[in-house]
């Protein structure tokens, strides 16, 4: 057994409104540069929709993650190691970006610029690749509310398949059906397919969280990550040539703060903490035969962080007591083991997803609702579950590789808190029965209540910070982004766009505290350096330093030297 | 008996250009490349890229760049075999020249033409698709000139070996002794003079290549993974790397901030419009 500690996030799917406000900020804060505008590490798709990339989880089209070979050995679903290097000149299954979309801006200047004229002038789109006027056909998020179902439907790949399995009997009700949001950033996996696929070992695991980052010094552009990687989730940066994905916010979470998308969720939906999980059994796990069966075999590499030979081997491999200690308060842990409510998403592509999420009750309720029934009654859900086939398939085709009954033992659980709530809610007696027809106790139906419900921003957050004696490792992060116009910040270097090494920022500052200890006057009196601070100035006479000084009279009329500047 | 490798160089006086192309400018050749490449290893890892454009267009570039990469991987094995492999060795194990030449010439020439129709074929895609034009710097049209001249000129000579002559010229009599014996830094200059024009073009060209690839795109070709074939698919990685390095944690802490990573050359913040109209 070799204890690791491993970051996740749950989201409940119940919660999200589909704001974008985490895509948004997101992207504010990472991805808002050239060579970015079409990454999103957090997008929020409706669905049934296509998803972002289009229809990327058709793995038969774009052969990502991993599957079983002939002899139930794990192996890259897009072919193994020679084959990869073979198709490195041309990835061979690569999205392109019709498939995710062209990022434009708008033709702002003509509003100002344009010529007295009869007619008003207009913001053309501009492409933001090609320069020129394009057509806007396509976005991140294109078909929010189920906006084009009626044309586009039918092309989301699990549709699709949930279609085929029913035989055509069903025709396309879901957008009466249901819809739901999906946010989605990168699984930060503990069988990471777009790893395996990376021919430069660019990307990396951190021992100490589980995140997965991709070296920007070490990745050569081979793009084959982004093959690998089935969610789709690593971008390649066309400006710099180098693949970029989700950091799971590291400068954050090594501070003990959550993401940027957890911290501005307006449902407060995402749930942060460790898992702690056996890496010697990963690859067990992932490669069991049977798709439906990769849930339990995920569910056994994560470990009980309360059982104390799980504590001492994790102590044994050098995990922090904090880190130990905010493992067993891991809200995500138990959402995920505990009370076995948040599902990985495509278990069936064998990474091992670290992002988890509580399928939505909301569709059932609704529709009971819609139907004048009481949605909050414990039986009336319960029946709605067993009925509403579509739903809860579509659902399994997410969440747990086509495995109804899990999917349906998930909601009636969620069904059951919401009905057992609304007896206490009512002043009722707690109904015990409710929480024993889903296999639980009162006192846990109670507490996964509380988790779900009202935990406050550090019940949702645990985030044990990185540790002191590492902290030299962090001090960088404050400032590495924005020293505009500093060396490396040109478009176009000599060597390519964006080459060229930038001066550490750390050089500065030696320089900057060089500087000023070497001047021999305090600090502050230097700062203008013999220039004048015109704000400071009444306009009277003129201070020294206002004008550079004249020469010594006599030499004026001599003339400079030779090679010397006047 | 074939006429010792120093006899054609014989006839032909050696100039001070002769020493100079030919005995100085590969060494300077070597030494710039050399340490170009150690350089920029050092001071430019993020630059250090393909930089791929399929992210803009795929349908062209899955034709031509397997085409190029690999009838270029055939030529470099050419190369190989013509540059380094003395004739006498192809001699001793019984190969004609008849035979060597026909396969000179006929691997040599499909190995050619692919990389060439392979270049022009990126070329023209680079031209004509919007995206990929815009992304094209200076610097890859001074590297797209140098390396499509270089191939121009190398199926010169091979295309010149067969049709002038008899059976044209026998660069393993000139060129490859002259290449052999840069390496023992007593460089046969006269073999080299004796070669013919076509050749001396293809040599020049080729160093001015070595020379400008440090500095452009082309530095991926040194940093082929071939170690993917062996590592571990899963890495993990210490977020701590330079303590697992020194396998010390008491050295004092500002010691190691001059370690810290640089900060990388993305673009500011914010994307700036792509006007067309101002550029």
């Amino acid at each position: 057994m070799r204890v690791m500690a491993q970051m996740g996030m749950v989201m409940n799917l119940d919660k999200c409104i589909g704001c974008h406000t985490c895509s948004v900020t997101c992207k504010q804060a990472w991805t808002n540069r050239a060579g970015t505008e079409y990454v999103w590490f957090n997008n929020v798709e409706t669905r049934p929709g296509q998803g972002y990339p289009r229809r990327y989880e058709d793995q038969d089209k774009w052969k990502g993650g991993w599957a079983l070979n002939k002899h139930g050995k794990l192996v890259l679903k897009a072919g193994g190691r020679v084959k990869k290097l073979l198709g490195i000149f041309a990835s061979p299954v690569q999205p392109e970006l019709k498939d995710y979309y062209e990022p434009w801006t708008y033709d702002y200047k003509t509003l100002v610029d344009a010529p007295l004229g009869d007619d008003f002038p207009v913001a053309r789109p501009k492409s933001l690749i090609t320069g020129k006027d394009t057509k806007i056909t396509w976005s991140a998020n294109w078909d929010d509310d189920l906006g084009g179902s009626t044309e586009n439907g039918h092309l989301d790949p699990i549709v699709e398949k949930v279609r085929r399995d029913s035989e055509d009997k069903i025709k396309f009700a879901y957008e009466q059906t249901f819809m739901f949001y999906l946010p989605r950033i990168c699984e930060h996996c503990l069988n990471p397919s777009c790893m395996a696929s990376c021919p430069s070992g660019a990307i990396y695991k951190r021992v100490e969280d589980g995140i997965v980052l991709v070296d920007q010094d070490k990745c050569r552009g081979w793009r084959q990550c982004v093959t690998g990687c089935p969610y789709k989730k690593i971008y390649f940066n066309h400006k710099t040539g180098k693949a970029e994905k989700c950091t799971f916010c590291y400068p954050r979470v090594e501070v003990g703060l959550p993401t940027v998308c957890s911290e501005t969720c307006v449902g407060r939906l995402r749930y942060l903490g460790l898992f702690l999980y056996d890496a010697d059994a990963v690859t067990g796990a992932a490669s069991v035969t049977d798709p439906q069966e990769l849930y339990d075999a995920q569910m056994d590499v994560l470990l009980d962080p309360n059982d104390p030979a799980v504590q001492a081997e994790a102590r044994a491999q050098g995990i922090p007591e904090d880190w130990i200690d905010a493992a067993r308060r891991s809200p995500v842990y138990a959402l995920a083991k505990v009370y076995k409510v948040a599902l990985p998403l495509h278990p069936e592509y064998r990474t091992m997803p670290m992002v988890w999420y509580v399928p939505p009750l909301s569709p059932v309720v609704d529709l009971l609702r819609d139907q004048g029934h009481d949605g909050e009654d414990a039986g009336n859900l319960f029946g709605a579950i067993d009925a509403l086939r579509i739903p809860v398939e579509y659902l399994a085709e997410l969440f747990t590789a086509g495995d109804a009954d899990r999917v349906t033992a998930v909601l009636k659980k969620l069904a059951a808190m919401r009905s057992f709530m609304r007896g206490i809610s009512l002043g009722n007696d707690p109904d015990d029965s409710i929480p024993e027809a889903v296999g639980m106790d009162s006192q846990t139906m109670y507490e996964m209540y509380r988790l779900m419900a009202i935990a406050k921003y550090e019940e949702r957050y645990v985030i044990p910070k990185a540790h002191v004696e590492q902290a030299h490792d962090l001090e960088e992060m404050g400032c590495s982004l924005d020293f505009e116009g500093g060396p490396g910040m040109q478009d176009s270097a000599p060597f390519g766009e964006a080459s060229g090494r930038p001066v550490p920022v750390a050089v500065e500052t030696f320089n900057a505290l060089r500087d000023r200890q070497t001047s021999g006057s305090a600090p502050g009196d230097t700062t203008l350096r013999g220039r004048v601070n015109l704000l400071n100035w009444d306009g009277t006479g003129a201070p020294t330093g206002l004008f550079p000084e004249k020469p010594p009279a006599g030499s004026a009329a001599a003339p400079p030297a030779a090679g010397e500047r006047p | 008996m074939l006429a010792s490798e120093a006899e054609p160089g014989s006839a032909v006086g050696i100039s001070a250009l002769d020493i100079v192309l030919w005995g100085v400018l590969p060494y300077v050749m070597v030494v710039v490349l050399v340490g170009g490449l150690v350089w920029r290893y050092k001071y430019d890892q993020f630059g250090w890229t393909t930089r791929s454009s399929q992210l803009y267009e795929s349908r062209l570039l899955r034709i031509a760049s397997p085409l190029f990469h690999f009838g270029l991987l055939a030529v470099i094995a050419g190369h190989f075999f013509g540059l380094v492999i003395p004739m006498a060795w192809t001699q001793a194990a019984g190969m004609s020249q008849d035979f060597y030449h026909f396969n000179a010439l006929l691997v040599g020439g499909i190995a050619g033409v692919g990389t060439l129709g392979g270049i022009l074929l990126l070329i023209y895609r680079r031209r004509t698709t919007g995206p990929v034009f815009m992304a094209t710097t200076t610097n890859d049209k001074t590297m797209y000139v140098v390396l499509t001249a270089a191939i121009v000129f190398g199926l010169w000579t091979t295309l010149a070996s067969v049709f002038e002559g008899e059976h044209g010229h026998n660069y393993r009599e000139t060129v490859a002794p002259w290449f052999r014996s840069l390496f023992i830094f007593q460089p046969d200059l006269a073999a080299m003079a004796a070669a013919p024009f076509s050749f001396h073009l293809h040599t020049l060209m080729g160093m001015a290549l070595f020379v400008i690839w440090p500095f452009t795109r082309l530095v991926h070709a040194f940093t082929a993974p071939f170690h993917y074939l062996f590592r571990p698919y899963i890495v993990y990685r210490s977020r701590d790397r330079d303590r697992d390095r020194d396998g010390s944690t008491t050295g004092p802490a500002d010691a190691r901030t001059s370690n810290v990573a640089a900060r990388r050359g993305w673009s500011a913040v914010g994307t700036r419009d792509r006007d067309t109209r101002n550029r």
